[in-house]
């Protein structure tokens, strides 16, 4: 069942790529004149070569960045994607039931991200907000705009807030995709609960688990809005991610040059984070495709 | 027109490099079609999959060379940081040998 | 089997908290806000959102939002059928490597492009309006349009286009008349998708606009900083942004399912 060969598709194609040549290449085009020149006026404006992206790679605030931006993102993996799992595990399989636990579940996802920022920050404060002041009857001190760890750990947990429900969805789906010949042959073996998950479950959703680690490991790579709301990066820097602190240099500083250098380093690391989710993919479709 | 996008030479000369370098593949895939083959790369490829990541590569090296230049000058003790164009060199062998062997 | 719903039930109402606790403070005035702590308001009020509603420098924001969010969807959706049927349907040159270039257009930080297109912007003198937010919203949404409609397109046998060829049909006659109605959910969650993501989306938006189409979401985070302390008002904003999410969902909530079950968003 091969696709058959057809290059006039290329004119099908035409549109996408002229709405995204405006709006993808000729800004990507123009970040690398940028990042190879100091750009005093518009008028004015120096060749450097490679100077930003040496300073940008010595950069200390930005190497801090990184790490708390991978010590972030790790951390969303190792907390969401166990609860994700938990939950699609526990949702019913159908009836009323499923869609209302799925429109439940689903809720934080449509909420839009300043918005959750908005939320949390009410919720966490400790003289309005519900969490915040019921950590304040424990007798525990808590500030999330003053203390650094719990800044973080609040960030975190708004992002487990807000994206576990994804994972869910997705393992869910592909619980879903289960025959239930497999859960009766199981059943007829007299395979317990462990097992089932253990050597059917989790072998079956492993892929769509894949693409739920890869997706979230990305968004979080890129996370900016809620965190910008909540804490504005502070204090201090404890909560200034990679995107922030881009845009502070971008915008807040209108350090173009180094800016722009950011920006392409920042590129290339999402290229090879969406070369290995697109691979992924690939090999995950190939096999669903023969079924067919 | 093209004002905003303050260009320069240099990088002119990429963009054309790379406009040509696809040019390039488009025309040499329609004379002789590539096959998907397992070089030492971890998937099966086709040309243009080497390619990209052949560029990709090249790019983390220059960027990593760059990163590093001030530090293996100050180590061999020269004057100035090494320049780019070795890493440059250095990229497009990787390059040529991913497109060979991959 | 008891176990594990109470681990559901648990985990939704955790979830449901915050949520909550925005709309409990949208009904109360900041005063009672400030100076009693009670889990349902005292003294039920809606007159923050009838501040909302009635101040123009809050509703404009919706309307703003709205109309650039409209735009997007409307390009985005448009530009992307014939594509992701291209790619649903045919191998050509070089088609893997664009839809890989198409995806990481979708997955790049906002953030990258920010810079070029206020200049970008600046000299066509596009700043500050709803179709310049539009066209840079374009850049994730137009990849992620094309993504789920390959989907959905891709579920439709082939065999009903190469009939319809043999009937006679026009490609472009086919594709209104027999092929779109066909993917009708497609073209629903995609749009709802790209709605969503134009909505919430802060950063862009934020930068390119100042007065004349300054979102709702600008206008939420500049009163933050600004008045500080109108949490209710506040509160309110918050409230009626989920709401048009909230409408959209209903209209194509039964594909939902199904555009997430494609493992595709």
């Amino acid at each position: 069942m091969n696709k058959p060969v057809n290059q006039k598709a290329w004119l099908l194609v035409l549109p996408v790529l002229i709405c995204v040549a405006f709006s993808s290449i000729l800004p990507l085009m123009t970040v690398v004149n940028y990042s190879v020149q100091d750009i005093i006026s518009p008028e004015r404006r120096v060749f450097v070569g490679t100077e930003w992206f040496a300073s940008v790679m010595r950069d200390r605030e930005l190497h801090a960045a990184l790490a708390r931006q991978i010590v972030f993102s790790l951390s969303v993996l190792a907390v969401e994607i166990p609860l994700g799992i938990a939950l699609a595990l526990s949702m019913p399989a159908s009836g009323w039931r499923a869609s209302a636990a799925l429109v439940a579940v689903a809720l934080p996802l449509l909420i839009p991200w300043n918005v959750v920022g908005t939320i949390w920050q009410i919720f966490c404060r400790t003289d309005i907000g519900l969490l915040g002041s019921a950590i304040k009857a424990l007798g525990l001190e808590y500030s999330y705009t003053g203390d650094a760890t719990q800044a973080w750990l609040t960030v975190l947990l708004m992002d487990v807030w807000h994206w576990t429900p994804l994972v869910a969805l997705l393992a869910y789906a592909g619980l879903r995709a289960i025959p239930d010949a497999y859960y009766q042959a199981a059943r007829i073996d007299g395979a317990s609960r462990l097992a089932v998950f253990r050597y059917i479950q989790l072998p079956k959703i492993r892929g769509v688990l894949m693409i739920a680690v890869l997706l979230r490991f990305m968004d979080s790579f890129m996370i900016y809005t809620e965190p910008f709301v909540l804490t504005g990066g502070g204090p201090g820097n404890a909560t200034t991610f990679l995107s922030q602190y881009l845009t502070q240099k971008a915008v807040g500083q209108f350090d173009l040059g180094p800016a722009a250098a950011f920006s392409l380093i920042y590129f290339l690391i999402i290229m090879l984070l969406c070369f290995i989710l697109y691979n992924w993919m690939q090999r995950l479709g190939t096999p669903g495709r023969a079924d067919k | 027109m093209f004002a905003w996008m303050a260009w320069t030479t240099p990088v002119a000369v990429f963009f054309i490099c790379m406009a040509l370098m696809l040019a390039g593949m488009t025309v040499w895939e329609l004379k002789r079609p590539s096959t998907l083959r397992k070089g030492f790369l971890p998937i099966a490829t086709t040309r243009g999959d080497r390619l990209s990541i052949g560029l990709l590569t090249a790019a983390y090296i220059n960027l990593a060379f760059v990163g590093l230049a001030d530090r293996i000058g100050a180590s061999l003790s020269l004057a100035n940081p090494p320049s780019v164009w070795i890493s440059f060199v250095l990229s497009m062998a990787v390059l040529a040998f991913i497109m060979r062997r991959g | 089997m008891k176990k594990r719903s109470l681990l559901l039930i648990v985990y939704i109402a955790l979830s449901m908290l915050p949520i909550y606790w925005m709309v409990n403070m949208s009904f109360k005035s900041n005063a009672e806000i400030l100076s009693s702590f009670t889990v349902l308001p005292l003294h039920f009020t809606w007159a923050n959102y009838q501040t909302i509603l009635t101040d123009s420098s809050w509703y404009s924001g919706y309307i703003n939002s709205l109309i650039y969010v409209t735009i997007n969807t409307v390009i985005s959706v448009t530009a992307a059928l014939p594509a992701a049927y291209a790619f649903s349907r045919y191998t050509f040159l070089g088609d893997k490597h664009l839809f890989f270039w198409l995806l990481t257009n979708r997955m790049t930080p906002p953030a990258v492009f920010l810079l070029p297109f206020f200049q970008l912007y600046s000299t066509i003198g596009l700043m500050d309006t709803h179709l310049a937010v539009a066209l840079a919203h374009l850049v994730f949404n137009v990849p992620l349009a094309v993504w789920i409609l390959e989907g959905f397109m891709s579920g439709i046998a082939r065999e009903i286009d190469e009939t319809a060829y043999i009937d006679g049909y026009s490609f472009p006659r086919f594709f209104t008349t027999i092929f779109l109605p066909l993917i009708k959910a497609g073209v629903g969650v995609a749009a709802f998708f790209c709605f969503m993501f134009s909505w919430v989306e802060l950063l862009l938006a934020r930068t390119l606009t100042s007065v004349n189409a300054k979102p709702i979401v600008a206008t939420m985070t500049r009163t933050v900083s600004a008045a500080g302390m109108d949490w209710a008002t506040l509160a309110a904003a918050g409230v009626l942004t989920v709401i048009p999410g909230a409408i959209v969902i209903w209209f194509v909530r039964q594909h939902i399912a199904r555009g997430f079950a494609m493992g595709r968003v």
